[in-house]
């Protein structure tokens, strides 16, 4: 198949007491091989536990209640909602790869960062010797370009920087080879110009290593930077998604547009900034129909009522509201 | 520079914040960690003056030092002709009614024990005698202001949203009309769609309230939008001084050129016209000799090393910290 990850109608519920939460809700979504796929959207969308629901690490009580991850791998096509614990460690890191939002948090204050990186290769390849081992480390150090790597080798996490800890991080990901990385708001702890290296590096490593991103950011602009394509999550929904050039210029739905427009203005003409009235509604307060009408300035009486679908906008586009179909959520 | 502005609310003059490192058994002080070298500024009244600069460039150091809630190692401030430096304790306490702060974490900032009336109460309990009736009519007064109603007078602030705690921290900083305020990082923890209302909310009490502030963030595009003036700081000093849009438009030191072509763009049809910085920033415990910029600048030459260059007008109201600019 065309398609690394196949995502398809996934709901992610929690328990709030004796209750049952949800919080994603039938999300499909498709990422094809040496792609780089952006999903964009405010906290507690949804975002994040999508990532970690296809690595299996979703922490209790959230859990799976429905759907399918399918992944291509290596050796054939597997279910990895599906796959034992065992299973699921030989993807992890071998085939699909995590970098998380705090390179600070990340990494284990206590051992340095040759045995951390070093525990992710003998993890899938107990065979290699230990002069292996650090020199495919200092290979990887080399190509994220960390200055003196011998001497990172050495060196206990609290002795480097956000910067240098984050490529390392990415490194460490990128160990294996991994056919997918799942990248989790992976500079957003990090000043401007590091994030424009640690970006740069992301693109130019997936060139070179054939590897397929997911980006996972609230920040519009790193999406415009690195993606081909995007989703827009809101209140554990799709409600937009389209090539990135085609989903600027042709901004869709108006939960997309309000957050555009609420960053564009900064710096604008006019001296009031756009805003977007209200909250995001958090898990279990979703509204009966659009979960966006009561921020939205153009809802009607329908979408109170009713959910609309996500359908095809434009070739390509799809969005969720009744400005651009008549379709209803089933 | 602008400090020689006559009819500035604040000034400040070559502030300069040094840390002690201790060392040893003895907790023997080894060494300095050099936060604020060198910064100097002007507020006018009733004007917004953004501090811009990555994280550890000791610009929040220098916020809470203009306040004196951080005793600064050297230079003077200026607050309405009053040099607060020299104050005793005593007299700064009286004056902070005047000059508040707005902290940047709501969710650390507010006390959870203490429901919205303590909350907005208490800043007037410590700065004025009023009347139980003064002191409720102050604090809905405000209450209205940001927004809020008398029925969540009683809740506390783990029953609010992230932006509407903010708006409680504003009110509780506002609430004794100061006419000067440092706002540290003040929208940077909330959401894009959250940040649009604070800044509004900001903006608009600042009008109503004739207030001055500094602004302190490592957001370019929020501090263009909100100030007046700006300085961009690197570690420790003010690199680039002037009106925001001449700043923005035309930026004269090479960091700050890198500083602003770094901030990702709205459109992924102008990807990447960036002038990538190599390495980090410098440890400033021991900061380089000569321009702190120099380890990364693509202009560095050996007149850098030696000798620190100082603020210099480039135009009118426009100063950069540079050798290399004519």
């Amino acid at each position: 198949m065309d398609e690394l990850l196949k995502i398809s109608g996934l709901r992610i519920t929690t328990l709030r007491g004796k209750e049952t939460v949800r919080l994603l809700d039938r999300v499909d979504l498709s990422i094809r091989k040496k792609c780089s796929f952006g999903i964009v959207g405010e906290s507690g969308c949804g975002k994040s536990i999508t990532a970690n629901a296809v690595l299996g690490l979703l922490p209790y009580p959230l859990r799976v209640s429905e759907g399918s991850i399918r992944y291509d791998s290596r050796a054939g096509e597997k279910e990895l909602l599906k796959l034992s614990k065992k299973e699921m460690q030989a993807v992890r890191g071998e085939e699909i790869s995590m970098i998380f939002q705090e390179p600070m948090t990340s990494l284990d204050p206590i051992f340095t960062v040759e045995m951390q990186m070093a525990e992710a290769l003998s993890f899938h390849h107990p065979d290699l010797s230990r002069a292996e081992k650090r020199e495919r480390s200092l290979e990887m150090l080399r190509q994220v370009n960390i200055p003196r790597p011998e001497q990172t080798l050495s060196s206990y996490p609290h002795q480097l920087s956000g910067g240098q800890l984050q490529r390392i991080m990415i490194a460490i990901a990128l160990m294996n080879r991994p056919r997918l990385l799942l990248a989790d708001e992976p500079t957003t702890a990090l000043d401007v110009t590091i994030q424009a290296q640690i970006l740069r590096l992301m693109n130019s490593l997936k060139e070179q290593n054939d590897t397929s991103i997911v980006m996972i950011t609230h920040d519009l602009g790193v999406i415009a930077e690195t993606c081909e394509e995007v989703a827009v999550f809101y209140a554990g929904q799709i409600v937009e998604q389209a090539e990135v050039t085609e989903l600027f210029a042709r901004t869709a739905h108006p939960y997309t547009q309000g957050l555009l427009r609420a960053v564009t203005s900064l710096g604008g003409a006019s001296r009031m900034l756009y805003t977007i009235p209200g909250i995001v509604p958090p898990g279990g307060q979703w509204l009966q129909g659009c979960r966006f009408a009561d921020r939205c300035d153009r809802c009607t009486e329908r979408c109170r009522r009713e959910m609309p679908a996500l359908t095809e906008a434009a070739p390509g586009h799809l969005c969720r509201c009744f400005l651009h179909s008549e379709e209803v959520e089933a | 520079m602008n400090g020689g502005r006559d009819d500035a609310l604040l000034r400040v003059e070559h502030l300069q914040v040094y840390f002690p490192v201790r060392r040893g058994l003895m907790r023997r002080v080894t060494g300095h960690v050099h936060a604020v070298e060198d910064v100097s500024f002007s507020v006018r009244p009733r004007e917004v003056f953004g501090l811009v600069g990555e994280s550890g460039c000791g610009k929040t150091t220098a916020g809470a030092a203009v306040l004196r809630l951080i005793e600064p190692t050297g230079g003077r401030i200026f607050f309405k002709g009053q040099e607060l430096s020299a104050l005793s304790e005593e007299a700064m306490r009286g004056k902070r009614r005047d000059m508040q702060l707005i902290f940047q974490n709501p969710y650390s900032s507010l006390n959870p024990r203490m429901n919205v009336w303590k909350l907005l109460s208490e800043p007037l309990r410590v700065h004025f005698r009023l009347s139980d009736a003064e002191l409720r009519a102050r604090v809905l007064e405000m209450l209205a202001r940001i927004g809020m109603t008398e029925d969540q007078l009683e809740r506390y602030p783990h029953q609010f949203s992230g932006g509407q705690k903010q708006r409680i921290s504003i009110a509780r900083a506002l609430i004794t009309r100061p006419s000067f305020v440092v706002a540290d990082e003040p929208v940077s923890a909330l959401d894009v769609s959250i940040q649009a209302q604070i800044l509004n909310l900001m903006m608009e009490l600042q009008q109503e309230m004739e207030l001055s502030m500094v602004f302190i963030s490592h957001d370019l595009n929020v501090v263009r939008h909100i100030s007046a003036s700006v300085g961009v700081m690197y570690l420790g000093s003010i690199m680039e001084l002037g009106d925001t849009e001449a700043v923005y438009r035309h930026p004269v030191h090479p960091y700050t050129q890198a500083l602003l072509s770094a901030v990702p763009a709205h459109d992924p049809t102008r990807k990447s016209s960036h002038i990538v910085l190599e390495g980090d920033v410098p440890n400033p415990a021991s900061p380089p000799s000569g321009c702190p910029f120099r380890t990364r600048c693509p202009r560095c030459t050996a007149l850098c090393a030696e000798q620190k260059p100082a603020l210099t007008e480039t135009e009118p109201g426009h100063f950069a910290a540079c050798h290399h600019i004519a």
